[in-house]
Parts: structure tokens; C-alpha cells; sequence
């Protein structure tokens, strides 16, 4: 009870806690930081697409679409739908800027 | 030139959790759950829609929409429009009947956006729930959360909007009732519309086809939109933005997730559509306030974030 883990995102080198049970997105919103995407926060956009470099986790329902089993085995999940079991170190993948310009 | 579609009839939402899915639609925006199929799909309406079910779900691995459906005004209509949905170029799929419980023969296609829509014209009614339609009170006693009053359209992004319209327009008999005009003159976002409402369907273009926004709920005034904001807090859902007003239609309205990532929509107020109605236009530039009328800026988030 209480257990508070301490999650850091590489490229932006900043750090933030998370409670056992919490999500890692959930507890870097809390705490006013915006160094990982937030979509819609129910692993069903793939916004917040981060790469678990180090540390244990366990995983909530994804879309397989932006979480494929074989990328999930190699760390590459939606932080809104993983639960630190110890601290993590993540990689926040770079996102293509949105805009309504059609291309074509 | 009305066709005989008549409204938005149905449609069919994956979600990743079927459980945490029927909370957040029955117990949260107030739908009524009517029925359940050997699938295990969970079939729910609003309280004032007289036909069987309006919104299904189905559990599966990725969330998105599986198709929308529009009812039309006879099986006759049906045949007609199948005929002319082949003709046009579509990719057209007789689906039985029965396929949907309590549901007649649909005629499915794919519109060049990439979405699956479907025309049917028999569905059960069972009128409005909790008062029926003779001597009716005002409501049934007994609704829960937003206390959602009807499925009232989806907005879908996908290329090819041009197509889409001709398709709407001229086989359907849908009218565009809104668009954003971008500066070089190519239409970006279209509302369309069956009936008076502002819209019963709307596209934005996205280089990705066959994309989901979101579904929308008709709720009565800007308090019930208020009432729904506080839900969302109290039970801790995922909110995008609002309350707020659109420009675009001009409704009263919050956007907000299932538990699967789909953006829900409830509002409330809007403008209306007749026939002889010239499109109202906006341009690109004017994008955030056409979407966000009080913050003026769009966000990130609803132009990318989709399932
Ligand atoms: S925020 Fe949408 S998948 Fe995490
Ligand atoms: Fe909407």
C-alpha cells in the first residue's frame, strides 16, 4: 500500500512517481507533465506509443492495431495501459504533427 | 433530391472490454440495454428512439466502428438505392436478416472514405422506452447517467471527400449542410444531413481511410451537458474537451472516451437544415473557432487522435 514508483521518460529526461496500480500516463498527467502524448487515454489511439527501456510492467487492454503482440514483447506499449511493478525508464516516440491540408 | 433515407438507424462500435463497455454506455451516457446475441454483442438505444436498438457493440482486439447504418422509409427504397450504390462503384454486400437481432436485410457498402455503411428499412419497434407513445409522459422515471436521448450521427475521417459526397448527395439524397473550405478551394470537412437535423453524418479529410471520431448522443439542454461534464468527473472518465460550443451546427457540447478509446459526443441545441438551405461555409483559417467556438484554437488531440 502506497508504493510509489519512479517512472523517467528519456528524451525529455523528465521524471515523475506512480502509484502501484496506476498508469503511467494517468500519473505523469497528474503531475502536470506532458512529456508523453495524451490521447484518449484508453489504449485505443496509440498516442501515447512509449518504448519501456528498463523495469517491469503489467499491461491493460490495447488496441492490437498500435500494440501488435510481437512489439508488446519488445517493450513498445501505450503508456496509458501500463501498471509500473517497478521503476520504469520509457522512450517517447516522436509523433507526425496532425494538420486538415490535404495532400493529394 | 430526398431518396427515402431517413435517419441514422444504427451503429456497431468495437470495444477492447465488453464489460467495462456496457458500464460506460448503459450506466454513464444513459442508454437502455434491449438485448444481447449469441456473438456476444450488447445491443442498446436512447430512451426516446421507438426502433429495437440503435447502438451495438462488439467485443474485439482493436476499437474503432464496424459500420453505420441509415434507416430508410421502405424495402422498396432499398432496392432502389442498392441499385444505384452498385451503379455508382461501390462495393455493395447483401447482408440477411436476422444478422442483427430483430433487424431486416441490410444492404452494406463501402464509401470511398473507407467506412462501412449500411441502408435497411425494417427494423422492430418497440417504441419509446419507459412511456410508449400513447397518453406519453414526458420521460420514464428510472433513467441513468446523461440520460441520453437518442444516437444522433457519427463524424468519420477519411480521404476521397469529394467522392463521398457525390455519393451522399446524389445516390443517397443526403445535402450538405456545412463544409471548411481550405485556402486552395478542396473541401476539408463536409456535414451532411437526411432529415432537419444539422447533421446525421460528417467527414473530415485524413490521408488514413475508414477512421472513427466519434458516435454522438442527442441530450435536451446546455444543463444536461453541464450534468454530463460533472459525470465524467465524478466517475473518472477520460474527457477531450468542453463543455463548450461548436461553430460549426453551433451545438452545445463535450466530447469524451469509452473505456476503449472511442470518443463519445453528447450535446445539446444546434442548427437546423431544410432542402432549399444553401450550405453554410467555413473557411480553414477559421478552423478552431469553427469546431471550438470559445476557445478559438483546435487541439491536437481532436484532429488525430481516432480509432
Ligand atoms: S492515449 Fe490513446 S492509446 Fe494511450
Ligand atoms: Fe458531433
Amino acid at each position: 500500500m502506497g508504493e510509489f514508483f519512479q517512472i523517467t521518460e528519456q528524451c525529455s529526461g523528465q521524471s515523475f512517481h506512480c502509484k502501484a496500480g496506476q498508469s503511467v500516463l494517468k500519473a505523469m498527467e497528474s503531475q502536470g507533465l506532458k512529456c508523453v502524448p495524451v490521447g484518449c487515454r484508453g489504449g485505443g489511439c496509440g498516442f501515447c506509443k512509449v518504448t519501456v527501456l528498463s523495469g517491469d510492467y503489467e499491461c491493460g487492454k490495447m488496441s492490437r492495431v498500435h500494440a501488435p503482440e510481437e512489439a508488446q514483447a519488445k517493450g513498445e506499449v501505450l503508456a496509458c495501459r501500463i501498471y509500473p511493478l517497478t521503476d520504469l525508464i520509457v522512450e517517447c516516440r516522436p509523433q507526425p504533427a496532425a494538420t486538415l491540408t490535404p495532400h493529394a | 433530391m430526398r431518396k427515402g433515407v431517413m435517419r441514422p438507424g444504427h451503429v456497431q462500435i468495437r470495444v477492447l472490454d465488453m464489460d467495462e463497455a456496457v458500464k460506460h454506455y448503459k450506466d454513464l451516457l444513459g442508454l437502455i440495454e434491449v438485448d444481447r446475441d449469441d456473438q456476444g454483442r450488447v445491443y442498446l438505444k436512447g430512451w426516446t428512439e421507438v426502433d429495437k436498438f440503435s447502438v451495438v457493440l462488439r467485443q474485439a482486439d482493436e476499437p474503432g466502428m464496424d459500420f453505420m447504418g441509415f434507416k430508410c422509409l421502405s424495402e422498396e427504397v432499398v432496392d432502389q438505392l442498392r441499385g444505384e450504390l452498385a451503379e455508382f462503384g461501390c462495393e455493395v454486400e447483401d447482408v440477411p436478416e436476422g444478422e442483427l437481432k430483430d433487424c431486416g436485410r441490410r444492404v452494406r457498402f463501402i464509401a470511398p472514405t473507407g467506412h462501412a455503411f449500411e441502408v435497411f428499412a425494417t427494423k422492430k419497434q418497440t417504441g419509446k422506452w419507459g412511456v410508449g407513445n400513447h397518453n406519453p409522459e414526458a420521460w420514464p422515471m428510472g433513467l441513468e447517467g446523461m440520460k441520453a436521448t437518442r444516437f444522433d450521427h457519427c463524424l468519420l475521417y477519411g480521404p476521397n471527400l469529394d467522392e463521398t459526397l457525390d455519393l451522399f448527395r446524389d445516390v443517397l439524397g443526403f445535402e450538405l449542410a456545412e463544409q471548411v473550405i481550405a485556402p486552395d478551394g478542396k473541401r476539408v470537412a463536409q456535414f451532411l444531413t437526411a432529415s432537419m437535423k444539422a447533421h446525421d453524418v460528417a467527414f473530415i479529410h485524413h490521408e488514413e481511410p475508414a477512421k472513427f471520431h466519434h458516435a454522438s448522443f442527442f441530450l435536451e439542454t446546455w444543463q444536461d451537458v453541464l450534468k454530463a461534464a460533472d459525470l465524467l468527473s465524478m466517475t473518472d472518465t477520460s474527457i477531450d474537451i468542453g463543455p463548450t460550443r461548436h461553430g460549426l451546427t453551433h451545438g452545445q457540447t463535450i466530447y469524451f472516451f469509452d473505456p476503449s478509446g472511442n470518443r463519445n459526443e453528447v450535446f445539446a441545441g444546434g442548427d437546423y437544415h431544410y432542402p432549399d438551405h444553401e450550405p453554410v461555409t467555413w473557411d480553414a483559417e477559421e478552423l478552431g473557432k469553427a469546431i471550438f467556438y470559445h476557445d478559438r484554437a483546435l487541439n491536437e488531440r481532436f484532429l488525430s487522435v481516432l480509432t
